[in-house]
C-alpha cells in the first residue's frame, strides 16, 4: 500500500469513527443535553457565588474566571461520558481489534468530544454573555484553541478511567492538573489586553499535548 | 552479592558524606546573606531538593518511555519508584518552601513564588498518579497506563512553568524574586555539594525501594506458585 493510500484509509477510519459517536448521541441524546443543562447551571449558580457589589473591572475578570472553570467542568462531564458505550458494550475491543490503526480511534474520539464542547458552548457563551459581560474575540479564539487541549488530553485520560475500577471518579482527578495551564491561557486571553501571547500558548499546549496523546493512546487501550 | 545490591549502601554513603560536609560548611563557612541574613541558609536544602524531586520525575518518565519502547514490564517497577521518590522530595520542597517564605516574608505560603506554584501542580498530578494506579488492577494494563500518565507529567513540567510565569501578568505582579547579587563562589560551592549530596540520597532510597519491591513481587510470584 503506498503512502497516499494508508493516509486516505486513515482519514476514511476516522470519519467513521467519528460518524459513530455522533449517530450514539443523536440516537440516544445522553451527553449533550446533560452539557448544556450543566454550564448553564453552573453559571446560575456562580452568579450567586460572586458579591454583586463589585466594580466593573473586578466584576469582569472574576466573571471570566468563572466561565472558564464552569467550561472545564462541563468538558469534564462530558468526557466521563465518552468511552461508557464502548466500556459497556465492549465495543473498545472490538476496536482495538479492528484492523486500523488505534491513534485513529483516538482522533475520531477527540473530533466527536471537540463537536460535543462546542455545542454545548453555543449555549454558554451567549449564556455568559447574557448574565455577566460580553464576549469578545480573544475569548472565543482561546475557547476553541482550548477544546482541542482538553478533548485531546481527556480522551486518552477518559480511557485510561474507563478501565479503571474506579471510573468516572479518576478521570477529573487526573484532568484537573493537566488542565491548570489551559485555564491560565484561557482566562490570560479573556482578561488581559494582549492575548496574542496567551493565544500561542493554548496552541502551543495544544500542539504538545496532541501529539502526546496521539502516540500514547494506543498503550492505553490495549489490553 | 553483586555489585548491583551494593548501590543502595554506596549511594547512602556517599549521601552521608556530603550532606554533612555541606550542611557544615552551610552553617560555619558560608558568608551570611547580606539580604535576607541567616535563614537564607535554606537555600541549600531546598533548591537541591527541587532539584532532586525533578531529577526523580524525568528518571521516571525515561523508564515509562523504555517500558512502552520494549513493552518489558521490569521498568514499570523502576518508574513508579522514581516517580514515588520524586513525591516525597517534592513534599519535601513544599514544606522547606513554606518555611522559607514564612522567615522571609511573614506568610506560609505565597502565590508569588513560581517554584512553589508548580511543585504544588506537580504534587496534584502525581498524586492522581498514584491514584490511577491503586484503581487499575495490577498487570502490562496498570504498568502501560503508568506509563503513559508519567509521560504526561514529564510534558506538563515546562508547561505548568511556562503558564505560571505567564498567569502572574494577570494575577499579580511579582512581589518576591530571589534575583539579588550573584551567589558568590562559596555559596555556590556549597550549594553543589549539597545537590550532589540530595540526588546521592535520593538514589541510595530509590534503590532500597526497589529491591524491597521486587523482593515483594518475587514472594508473591513463589506463593502463587506453590499454593
Amino acid at each position: 500500500m503506498t503512502r497516499a493510500m494508508a493516509a486516505r484509509q486513515y482519514v476514511s477510519d476516522v470519519a467513521v469513527l467519528a460518524r459513530k459517536d455522533a449517530r450514539l448521541e443523536l440516537r440516544s441524546r445522553d451527553t449533550v443535553p446533560a452539557m448544556l443543562l450543566f454550564v448553564v447551571g453552573a453559571l446560575v449558580v456562580f452568579h450567586f457565588a460572586v458579591p454583586a457589589d463589585l466594580d466593573e473591572e473586578t466584576e469582569r475578570v472574576v466573571s471570566f474566571g468563572l466561565l472558564w472553570v464552569a467550561l472545564l467542568f462541563t468538558a469534564i462531564l462530558g468526557l466521563t461520558r465518552a468511552f461508557v458505550a464502548e466500556r459497556e458494550q465492549r465495543l473498545i475491543d472490538a476496536l482495538v481489534l479492528a484492523p486500523c490503526d488505534r491513534s485513529a480511534i483516538w482522533l475520531a474520539k477527540t473530533i466527536a468530544v471537540v463537536a460535543f464542547l462546542l455545542l454545548a458552548e453555543l449555549i454558554a457563551l451567549p449564556a455568559f454573555a447574557l448574565f455577566f459581560v460580553p464576549v469578545g474575540g480573544a475569548t472565543i479564539a482561546a475557547v476553541l484553541l482550548a477544546n482541542i487541549g482538553i478533548a485531546a488530553v481527556g480522551t486518552v485520560l477518559s480511557a485510561v478511567s474507563a478501565a479503571s475500577r474506579t471510573r468516572e471518579l479518576l478521570l477529573p482527578l487526573l484532568l484537573l492538573p493537566l488542565a491548570i495551564p489551559i485555564i491560565v491561557g484561557g482566562i490570560g486571553a479573556s482578561v488581559t489586553d494582549e492575548p496574542a501571547q496567551f493565544l500561542a500558548f493554548l496552541a502551543l499546549y495544544d500542539a504538545v499535548f496532541a501529539i502526546i496523546s496521539w502516540s500514547t493512546f494506543e498503550y492505553v487501550v490495549t489490553e | 552479592m553483586s555489585l548491583r545490591n551494593n548501590l543502595g549502601p554506596a549511594f547512602a554513603l556517599v549521601a552521608f558524606m556530603f550532606l554533612i560536609a555541606a550542611f557544615a560548611l552551610a552553617f560555619y563557612w558560608v558568608p551570611t546573606d547580606a539580604d535576607q541574613g541567616f535563614s537564607q541558609r535554606i537555600f541549600y536544602v531546598h533548591v537541591p531538593l527541587a532539584l532532586t524531586a525533578y531529577a526523580c520525575f524525568a528518571w521516571g518518565a525515561w523508564k515509562a518511555l523504555r517500558l512502552l519502547w520494549t513493552n518489558d514490564n521490569k521498568y514499570d517497577l523502576e518508574s513508579y519508584t522514581a516517580v514515588h521518590m520524586g513525591v516525597i522530595f517534592g513534599i519535601l520542597v513544599l514544606v522547606t518552601g513554606a518555611i522559607w517564605a514564612r522567615i522571609s516574608w511573614g506568610v506560609w505560603w505565597s502565590w508569588g513564588e513560581r517554584q512553589l506554584v508548580l511543585f504544588l501542580v506537580l504534587f496534584l498530578f502525581y498524586c492522581a498518579y498514584f491514584m490511577l494506579r491503586n484503581s487499575v488492577d495490577a498487570g502490562p494494563r496498570q504498568a502501560r497506563m503508568s506509563a503513559v500518565y508519567a509521560l504526561f507529567g514529564v510534558v506538563l513540567i515546562p508547561i505548568s512553568f511556562l503558564a505560571i510565569r505567564l498567569s502572574e501578568n494577570f494575577i499579580h505582579p511579582v512581589v518576591f524574586t530571589r534575583d539579588g547579587p550573584q551567589m558568590a563562589a562559596s555559596m555556590f560551592f556549597v550549594f553543589c555539594l549539597s545537590t550532589v549530596g540530595t540526588i546521592a540520597l535520593a538514589t541510595a532510597l530509590y534503590h532500597v525501594e526497589l529491591s524491597g519491591k521486587r523482593l515483594d513481587l518475587k514472594l508473591k510470584q513463589r506463593r502463587k506458585s506453590y499454593s
